[in-house]
């Protein structure tokens, strides 16, 4: 990883994607139109548009959720199908954590339905728990939890399964403002040591300058790169430093012009 | 209260024996039942335990086909138009006209006893299981699909337990059916010389209501005995929720 938003090796790349829904009228509507991306591996990259503007369909396409009716979307290790895609990671706004199991039960269960041992899994979950802070919390259900915690929970589950790479759909669009910083700096604490390549999505431009490397910018539906811009300041960041103003700024330039 | 009332009202005669016995008389004919029996040697609890057996038999029955094949046809749409139509017909029609038919294929005995009521427990097993499985998130599929997980897996892991509160509901109204269904079947079609139907028809015939509401009154709590043991296993089961 180069911090200076460089990517060293290409993880991912999306060529001319687009993806169309027939409409209720029976015309075609382009979720996402031609979207041309290249993702390095460890790469933090933030991608950033206004509401229904197909961020969500692009991460959908990419874990392997939604198929592109045109493009080409292929991995580093050249699989583009689904049985040679890489370990995923997908972490939801609304958690989607399995309500009936425990912390420790949703944190293993990829290992679990892997066909690892119980002796073998637990052990490894108990490891995340750590990771994520929860130690103590692994006999709660999620009900039990605060929304910033299950999101915690819900990234120590995808970790687990060792991902290529991390899709977040706009993950703490949810948490107040005070949780939400936090899990900001736990999710830079975490990239910083497992080195993994997430891809954020979120509406929130601060969010995006706060936390990534390279932020895309999305044009409403049919959603079209309108503009991608490298963050290059250094980490940790500080919101009130000038040059956070300045990419903020340039960030909203292009938010305004769509 | 009402208990309170109902003796009062009988001992001022204004309810008489032959319409509506009195609490005690009522409970002096319990006490027949459970000591001598009816007819004399058939002990109450030997009837409960005969109806209770055969309400096992065939609401484990209703439980082992209605739960899977819910859980498949919430899952599989194909499934669902294939075998929706017959389920539909076939829902409508009572238990207790299935009794002739029952006797034809199984004669008189546990087989037609234990058939009733699997057709009283089965359809409310099998409609609540699909509609547990209709309402589990699809996130939630969609979560589990990413991390890994295979077909077996989402039918297992996360529709089945997912589907459990709706089952559970299922179970419990399944199981009220069944008891009634089959106190029904007991005074028509299943004619043998235990169960709490049974007694009950043979109170009638000897002119004993005080003995006809003993019987009834052992039905009613029985039932209530039975769903209380489900709702306990429901706060175990989804201490989750």
């Amino acid at each position: 990883m180069d911090v200076t938003g460089n990517p060293t090796e290409v993880l991912l790349r999306l060529a001319n994607v687009s993806k169309e829904f027939t409409s209720v009228e029976g015309g075609n509507i382009f979720a996402v139109q031609d979207i041309d991306l290249t993702v390095g591996d460890g790469e933090f990259l933030s991608i950033v548009g206004p509401s229904g503007c197909g961020k969500t369909t692009l991460l959908r396409i990419i874990a392997g959720l939604d198929t592109p009716t045109r493009g080409e979307l292929a991995f580093a290790n050249g699989g583009n199908s689904k049985d040679a895609r890489p370990n995923i990671g997908l972490v939801f706004q609304e958690f989607a954590l399995l309500p009936w199991r425990t912390v420790l039960g949703n944190i293993e269960f990829g290992l679990e339905i892997r066909g690892v041992r119980k002796d073998v899994r637990q052990p490894e979950a108990m490891r995340y728990l750590k990771t994520i802070e929860l130690e103590g919390f692994e006999n709660k259900y999620p009900k039990e939890l605060s929304g910033g915690m299950k999101q915690r929970v819900a990234i120590a589950r995808s970790l687990i399964c060792k991902p290529k790479i991390l899709l977040m759909d706009e993950p703490f669009a949810s948490l107040d403002s005070q949780t939400r910083f936090n899990m900001q700096k736990f999710l830079l604490r975490i990239w910083g040591e497992t080195r993994k390549t997430i891809l954020f999505v979120t509406h929130n431009v601060d969010e995006a300058v706060f936390l990534s490397q390279r932020v895309i910018i999305l044009s409403e539906r049919p959603g079209r790169i309108v503009a991608t811009i490298h963050i290059e300041m250094p980490y940790p960041r500080d919101v009130n430093e000038p040059d956070f103003a300045r990419f903020r700024k340039q960030v909203f330039k292009y938010i305004q012009t769509i | 209260m009402v208990v309170i009332l109902w003796q009062f009202l009988s001992m001022q005669g204004f309810l008489p024996y032959h319409r509506l016995p009195s609490p005690l008389e009522i409970a002096a004919g319990m006490k027949t039942l459970l000591i001598e029996g009816l007819p004399p040697g058939y002990l109450l609890y030997r009837h409960a335990l005969e109806s209770l057996f055969r309400v096992f038999c065939g609401f484990c029955i209703a439980a082992c086909l209605g739960i899977p094949l819910g859980i498949l046809i919430g899952w599989s749409q194909k499934l669902n138009t294939l075998l929706r139509p017959f389920i539909e017909v076939l829902r409508p029609i009572p238990p207790l006209a299935w009794i002739p038919i029952a006797i034809i294929w199984f004669g008189i005995g546990i087989e037609s006893a234990a058939f009733i009521i699997f057709l009283g427990a089965f359809f409310p097993i099998l409609l609540n299981t699909v509609s547990g499985v209709r309402t589990v998130d699809v996130r939630l599929v969609e979560a589990t699909k990413v991390l890994g997980a295979k077909e077996r897996h989402i039918l297992l892991k996360v529709l089945a337990p997912g589907a459990l509160p709706s089952i559970w509901t299922g179970l419990r109204i399944g199981l009220g059916i069944a008891w009634m269904t089959l106190v029904a079947a007991e005074f028509t079609g299943v004619k043998s010389g235990y169960g709490l139907g049974y007694v009950i028809m043979v109170a009638r015939d000897i002119q004993r209501p005080d003995q006809v509401i003993a019987g009834m009154v052992t039905i009613g709590f029985i039932g209530y005995g039975l769903d209380g043991l489900l709702r306990g296993g429901q706060r175990r089961l989804l201490k989750w929720m």
